[in-house]
């Protein structure tokens, strides 16, 4: 391809991208879901009582941590994957996020 | 110079240790379990900050061994500054390599996205002018010099970590499969939202935040990566506001 | 609220909770001032700034540290300081206060307020300290009494008297929280009403008030400890309302900062507050 024709190519995606044919409508709605709003507060309390004063957790990988999965992590059946696992992309979230 | 200071510390976050001499409670008796009341409040106040500060984490763990890895980290990296809105740095390495959990492999790539979730909350309002259709003359889009707004923030990972966020926080997500997912965040108002990346369009993005201009960029973006479509990438990415003109 | 150099109005206030922006814009009710934690508002921008400065528009604003350790022994941290003068300079807040404690040891922040034996060395430090933090930031600070769960055997300062020195050495103003004069008395086996007596009451520029769980120690003795996660018990109320009929009409802040319950229950505290207050003869 010439610098010229490329030029033009990449014209056409920047037109066609900044056209107004996708809105970021979809945003918004997703705005409730976040656990963020609160990330990191500091405060002047102290804790509720002396419950947790002497926990020590230095056998982490002792009876402490054969607690059954509580967490959504029990649900996510992921086999471990070395570095270099081929980069699908994301066309599926891409195209679901989309307006028709 | 610091010997009431000293002591304290020593016991504060080691519950084995004996409580500090020259502590008393009423009467002049030894402090004893007050002391724990201080070991306590650290341990809690830590904790709830690390619960708010990785909500995914939080989630995929599950309350409880969500706390004691919480009170491991903690012990291992207490804050270094008052500022807890920046605790938890050191999340993902020790995440790693806690061995409690490295059957949760995808696990330290969560807690760098629940970071950058946190940076692009507290990033600056203001930044360069976004990119828009007005603000850049097409004929000469080559030259065009783009770059990342200054809240938004991108992460790259061999785990499907986007599909696993939306796995925990949309309803009726799907499952996440085994797949390497990038992800760009992005703060349309005050809430971070992350989007997932199509193929190739970090490399375009890391071309142009090293200074590459908008043709240059593109072609190392396929150099890098054959299935790189540009017009795919910028239909992902230019309805939010991520790239600014630098 | 355009005039924050006025100073906090005598009137009741609330610890500012993001969760509770919308309410309180809509419907603030008898709160007529917010306190805020400085710690918070020291990122570059997002959402705690917009809202902070949409609120300092309408009320006066209460700025509290919790992470300077005015009483540590090691210097005061100057980044710390100058995010501090930063969040001052901008917001110009109605007033700034600070806590009689410690929470910085070495590179380490332990995000607590920790105790600090009451001697004249301790004393000489904490003075440098306010002076430090009143030049820099250029104004006239209060300084809050702790909760205590112990003390230290080689105090050899009462803590009220401790206090009083300071603000006659370096000019401060004292914040007194009245539920933590109640939880350091029941603690450890002294009077409340006798710590009120003898506290240099015409320094006080705000009063806290909060709530606390009950606990004992390995003897049995009752161990209080100060958690504003509930509401404010009567006696507290009782002892509030002893030191305002002492020290005249002073602004009350209500702390609620774990188990934060909805606006419609932070707001009838707040109510109970601004009754006190509007019972003080005139």
């Amino acid at each position: 391809m010439s610098n010229s024709m490329k030029t033009v190519a990449i014209a056409g995606a920047v037109a066609a991208a900044l056209s107004g044919a996708v809105t970021p409508a979809h945003a918004a709605s997703k705005e409730k879901c976040f656990g963020v709003s609160l990330a990191g507060q500091n405060d002047c309390a102290a804790g509720p009582g002396t419950t947790c004063a002497g926990t020590s957790v230095k056998d982490y990988q002792g009876n402490a941590w054969k607690l059954v999965d509580a967490g959504t992590c029990a649900e996510i059946d992921l086999p471990a994957m070395a570095d270099g696992t081929a980069r699908e992309g994301s066309l599926e979230a891409l195209e679901r996020d989309l307006p028709a | 110079m610091t010997p009431f200071q000293s002591s304290f510390r020593a016991a504060l976050l080691d519950p084995a240790a004996p409580v500090p001499d020259g502590l008393i409670g009423p009467a002049q008796a030894p402090a004893g379990k007050r002391f724990d009341v201080y070991r306590n409040n650290v341990v809690f106040s830590l904790t709830m900050a690390l619960r708010a500060a990785f909500p995914l984490v939080f989630r995929l763990l599950g309350a409880e061994k969500f706390d004691l890895m919480a009170q491991e980290f903690l012990r291992v990296y207490p804050p270094a500054s008052p500022l807890m809105m920046d605790y938890g740095a050191q999340m993902p390495q020790f995440l790693a390599g806690f061995s409690a959990l490295t059957h949760v492999g995808y696990l330290a790539d969560c807690a760098g996205l629940d970071i950058a979730m946190r940076a692009s909350y507290h990033a600056p309002n203001a930044g360069p002018p976004p990119l828009t259709a007005s603000a850049l003359a097409l004929a000469e889009i080559g030259q065009a010099q783009l770059g990342l707004a200054p809240s938004a923030r991108m992460l790259r990972s061999v785990w499907p970590i986007f599909d696993i966020w939306r796995f925990n926080f949309e309803q009726d997500a799907p499952k996440p499969q085994a797949r390497a997912q990038d992800v760009l965040i992005i703060r349309p108002a005050y809430d971070p939202v992350p989007i997932a990346l199509p193929v190739g369009a970090f490399d375009w993005i890391t071309a142009l935040q090293n200074g590459a201009d908008f043709e240059t960029a593109h072609d190392l973006a396929l150099a890098q990566e054959p299935q790189f479509n540009l017009a795919t990438a910028l239909a992902a990415i230019v309805p939010h506001p991520a790239l600014v003109m630098v | 609220m355009r005039d924050q150099h006025k100073g906090l109005p005598l009137g009741a206030g609330v610890g500012f909770k993001p969760q509770h922006f919308n309410e309180i814009t809509l419907d603030p009710g008898p709160v007529d001032w917010l306190e805020i934690h400085a710690e918070n508002y020291m990122g570059a921008g997002g959402r705690p700034i917009a809202q902070l400065e949409a609120l300092a528009d309408r009320f006066a604003i209460s700025v509290h540290g919790v992470g300077l350790s005015i009483g540590g022994t090691a210097a005061l941290d100057p980044a710390h300081l100058a995010r501090l003068k930063h969040l001052v300079g901008w917001l110009k807040p109605a007033q700034f206060s600070e806590h009689l404690a410690w929470s910085t040891h070495g590179a380490e922040f332990l995000n607590d307020l920790l105790p600090l034996p009451y001697t004249d060395a301790t004393l000489a430090r904490v003075c440098d300290h306010i002076n430090l933090v009143q030049d820099t930031l250029g104004l006239k600070m209060l300084l809050e009494n702790p909760s205590n769960y112990l003390a230290f055997a080689d105090s050899t300062w009462p803590e009220q008297d401790f206090l009083a020195e300071i603000a006659r050495r370096t000019g401060c103003g004292l914040l007194l929280d009245v539920n933590n004069v109640f939880v350091s008395a029941v603690n450890m086996g002294t009077s409340a009403d006798e710590y009120i007596r003898a506290f240099p009451l015409a320094e006080v520029g705000e009063i806290h008030v909060g709530g606390h769980e009950e606990d004992s120690d390995e003897h049995g003795a009752p161990l209080l400890i100060d958690s504003h996660g509930k509401a404010v018990i009567d006696p507290v109320w009782r002892l509030t309302a002893q030191t305002l009929e002492r020290a005249g009409p002073k602004p009350i802040l209500v702390e609620w900062d774990n188990n934060v319950p909805d606006w419609a229950t932070l707001r009838a505290e707040a109510g109970r507050a601004a009754q006190l207050l509007h019972w003080q003869p005139a």
